[in-house]
């Protein structure tokens, strides 16, 4: 187990040197100049070469990128072009908001996509498991931006229990901070649910016909014990992996969301600096959503090898347990 | 019930009242964008102007009509040779941090304005020599050579004050924690989120001052900010949609202010730029023929529900500089086409026409396009992302480009740096002698009726040449609670705080 986290850990290092070279490559890709955006309505020719030369934007893109890695090592992002906040702070600020939005997403949408998922497959073919479909298609296919404008019409403008928009951090007041989160976090975790719930319910429905399941029945064990003590157990691997990547997903992916209701996270930030060409913080924000992201993979396939003791000898050879999950059925 | 019940309930109530009467007002505005930086010398955005007014006041200020009123200045008087301007402080007028603003205090600010490595202000006081100063209160610009549009950039970011102490704390960092001399001083600001103000206790107008907290909230999309407001969460927006108009109105808990805005809705043509050598750029003809096919009453009833002005200049028509000999015309397919004729053009004329993405954008484009198709234009629109059209535009990648400029109190500030030889914003690169004479001759003379006649000549070349064709000039479109009282729009879009009373 330790070797084998060991060895991912330091496959992170490669990953995210490839990473940001890919960042600072791309970027130069984006139409449009930053010294022109930033000039600003008036585009006094004096002024962009001052900007140019401020932030280094005449020099080669591999010294450019020298100087941007010497400050990532010892832990400076820079500073945004565009309001000379330190990136660093901008993302210490942006990112918990991010984190707590996501996190109370997934937990919405586990608790609405695995019950959903399991009672869909043990009463496959009933009114239950037509009701749970009719949901995940309707969770997959509502684009987040119309659900977000229903919800803040319907709670915010016609019934006027929570607000439209806008952001309070928990440790100032937790209950408006729940009350300002939970719109965007039901928009965000409506459409994982309806995922997760189509996952559970196939993987459910394998578990199901399984050899072992029909032992256990046979021994005589109740159905509730079946289902949640051997089926579920068995059938919630590769849920996990697949919840972490929703959980990277949700970092970046909640662009929409964060812009309907404003809620100043890391969706937002990125949207903003792109389209202001502040390219600082979208190499900052890239960065630190590629390390949550690796980070995240990496928990997932602990987790993985936790809940499904069988995969724990696996750890020796090369073998990454989420892939090799074939060998384990 | 007991005398000691009584009185326990009488001073419950009290002390309730008193807490009522005692409660925090805070107004909550809705505003479509984050600022970038704020700090008055490095500041570029229109919505920065927005936040800066409530807690950084300026020399001079402008009133509805666009009249120049004094602000942290009592006065101003420019030598006979326009090239000294001399400015007399308020008394009595103090920074956030309680540092005096005095003459030393001034010249400190306009200096900084000028040389801060970051400033973007040296263009706007590149007439100014030196700063010197008279007495404690009273400052003397000095000017290189004369330079009447001044006076109209100390109305704005180049007229702000700061705090000499605070500011060569702060340097470039200023922005981050501004102190200025303002009715609310600045307490937070989480990027994207919020900016917070509190009532200035120090502040030289403080009675006319009512509410205790500003908060300035970023809300980018339209609808949500509309949400917003009639949910009870802000107390005022700007930049209501055109099309939600009918929306606020409607509604008998708000109130729609509208002021018309100074800047302009036009296309910028091509002229000796244009790689592909089209028809717009070499004959004026063309581009008259192409003004003439566009009926911009019908445009303003399509997209704007008739709510915005039709214009053909630099100003609106309500603008003291605008000129009343050229008016708008009316829609002529049929001379349209002769003028086409004329200039020896047969087929239709293929026009590349850049426009910034953005739905009022293309609603604009597409009914240009199908009003000049009926003239012989086949107009292709290109939408492009608004960053990008900055450096398209510049490299002349356009037949047209559709602008939409804020404004400028001062018609210099809507013309020269778009129509002079070589101008920063010349993206058509028109250049014509006499028109350049003019723009020139409007900056050195003060005058209003010389300056005027000036421009009436600028006026009656542009139109022939047509560099740029102007379509029309929004209306700006600010909503609030009935709850808020006091408040008037400014032309300049700009939200003022003071006066401001919840009912």
């Amino acid at each position: 187990m330790l070797n084998f986290l060991a060895r991912r850990i330091a496959q992170i290092v490669p990953t995210l040197f490839f990473v940001s070279v890919l960042i600072f490559s791309l970027q130069q890709l984006l139409p449009g100049d930053p010294a022109l955006v930033m000039a600003g309505e008036e585009r006094d020719p004096a002024v962009i070469e001052q900007i140019r030369q401020q932030y280094r934007l005449n020099q080669p893109i591999p010294v450019q990128y020298v100087y941007w890695l010497k400050g990532v090592l010892s832990g400076n992002f820079g500073e945004s072009l565009r309001n000379k906040m330190p990136v660093r702070e901008l993302i210490a600020q942006k990112l918990p908001v991010t984190l707590q939005l996501g996190s109370m997403a997934m937990l919405i949408a586990l608790l609405i996509g695995i019950p959903a998922g399991i009672v869909s497959a043990v009463k496959r073919g009933t009114v239950w498991d037509y009701g749970a479909n009719l949901f995940a298609l309707w969770g997959i296919s509502t684009p987040n931006f119309w659900l977000g404008i229903m919800l803040i019409f319907l709670f915010s403008i016609e019934l006027g229990w929570l607000p439209a928009s806008g952001y309070v951090p928990l440790t100032e007041n937790w209950r408006a901070s729940l009350a300002a989160t939970i719109m965007p976090a039901f928009v965000l975790g409506n459409a994982i649910s309806a995922v997760l719930m189509r996952h559970t319910r196939s993987a459910m429905l394998q578990v199901l016909e399984s050899d072992y399941v029909r032992t256990a029945r046979a021994k005589g064990l109740s159905e509730r014990s079946v289902i949640l003590k051997h089926a579920m157990r068995n059938a919630l691997t590769p849920i996990i992996t697949l919840g972490a990547l929703e959980l990277g997903t949700l970092l970046s992916g909640a662009v929409l969301t964060e812009q309907i209701f404003s809620i100043p996270g890391f969706g937002k930030l990125i949207v903003d600096a792109v389209f202001n060409r502040d390219y600082a913080v979208v190499q900052g924000v890239v960065l630190v959503t590629a390390t949550v992201y690796i980070t995240l993979n990496l928990v997932a396939d602990v987790a993985y090898i936790l809940v499904n003791p069988r995969l724990r000898g696996w750890t020796h050879d090369r073998c990454r347990p989420a892939r090799c999950s074939h060998r384990a059925s | 019930m007991s005398p000691m019940r009584l009185a326990l309930l009488a001073s419950a109530l009290l002390t309730s009242l008193v807490g009522a009467a005692q409660a925090q007002t805070t107004l909550r505005i809705g505003i479509a964008e984050d600022p970038d930086i704020l700090d008055p010398s490095i500041g570029r955005t229109y919505v920065g102007r927005i936040v800066f007014s409530a807690f950084c006041d300026k020399l001079f200020d402008i009133d509805e009509k666009l009249n120049i009123v004094p602000q942290l200045a009592l006065s101003h008087e420019t030598s006979p040779d326009g090239k000294e301007m001399t400015i007399k402080l308020r008394p009595n007028v103090k920074f956030h941090d309680g540092e005096p603003l005095d003459a030393e205090a001034a010249k400190f600010s306009i200096e900084r304005h000028m040389t801060l490595p970051t400033s973007f202000r040296k263009s706007e006081l590149a007439s100014v020599d030196h700063v010197e100063i008279v007495d404690p209160l009273t400052i003397k610009l000095v000017l290189k050579t004369p330079y009447s549009p001044l006076i109209a950039q100390l109305t704005d970011r180049s007229g702000m004050m700061v705090s000499p102490k605070a500011a060569k704390e702060a340097g470039d960092k200023f922005g981050l924690h501004p102190v200025c001399a303002g009715p609310y001083k600045f307490v937070e600001r989480v990027q994207q989120d919020r900016m917070v103000f509190e009532k200035f206790a120090d502040y030289w107008n403080k009675d006319n001052i009512h509410i205790d907290r500003v908060v300035f909230l970023p809300i980018v999309d339209a609808t949500v900010r509309l949400a917003n407001l009639k949910s009870g969460g802000l107390d005022l927006i700007e930049r209501v949609l055109a099309t939600d108009i009918k929306d606020v109105r409607a509604d008998s808990r708000l109130v729609l202010s509208t002021a018309p805005e100074l800047g302009y809705y036009g296309l910028t043509v091509n002229i000796r730029n244009d790689k592909a050598k089209g028809p717009l750029s070499q004959s004026a003809k063309v581009r008259q023929a192409l003004d003439l096919s566009i009926d911009r009453e019908a445009l303003n009833q399509v997209v704007f529900n008739g709510e915005f002005t039709p214009g053909n200049q630099w100003v609106s028509p309500t603008h003291p500089y605008y000129q009343k000999a050229f008016p708008v015309h009316g829609r002529d397919v049929a001379k349209a086409k002769a003028l086409l004729k004329e200039a020896g053009i047969t087929s239709p004329v293929t026009v590349d026409y850049m426009i910034p993405k953005g739905a009022e954008n293309e609603a604009v484009a597409q009914v240009i396009q199908s009003m000049a198709a009926e003239a012989g234009f086949d107009i292709k629109i290109r939408a492009v992302e608004f960053a990008t059209t900055f450096k398209q535009a510049q490299a002349g990648e356009f037949q047209i480009f559709q602008i939409n400029w804020s404004g400028r109190i001062d018609p210099d500030g809507n013309s020269y740096i778009f129509m002079r030889s070589k101008a920063p914003q010349n993206d058509g690169v028109y250049s014509n002698p006499e028109a350049d004479k003019l723009m020139e001759d409007g900056r050195l003379t003060a005058k209003f009726d010389e300056r005027k006649a000036i421009y009436e000549k600028l006026t009656g070349i542009v139109l022939n040449d047509l560099p740029i064709i102007y379509i029309y000039h929004r209306t700006l479109l600010i909503a609030h609670t009935t709850k808020l009282q006091g408040y008037k729009q400014m032309p300049d879009g700009l939200v003022r705080v003071v006066g401001l009373k919840f009912k």
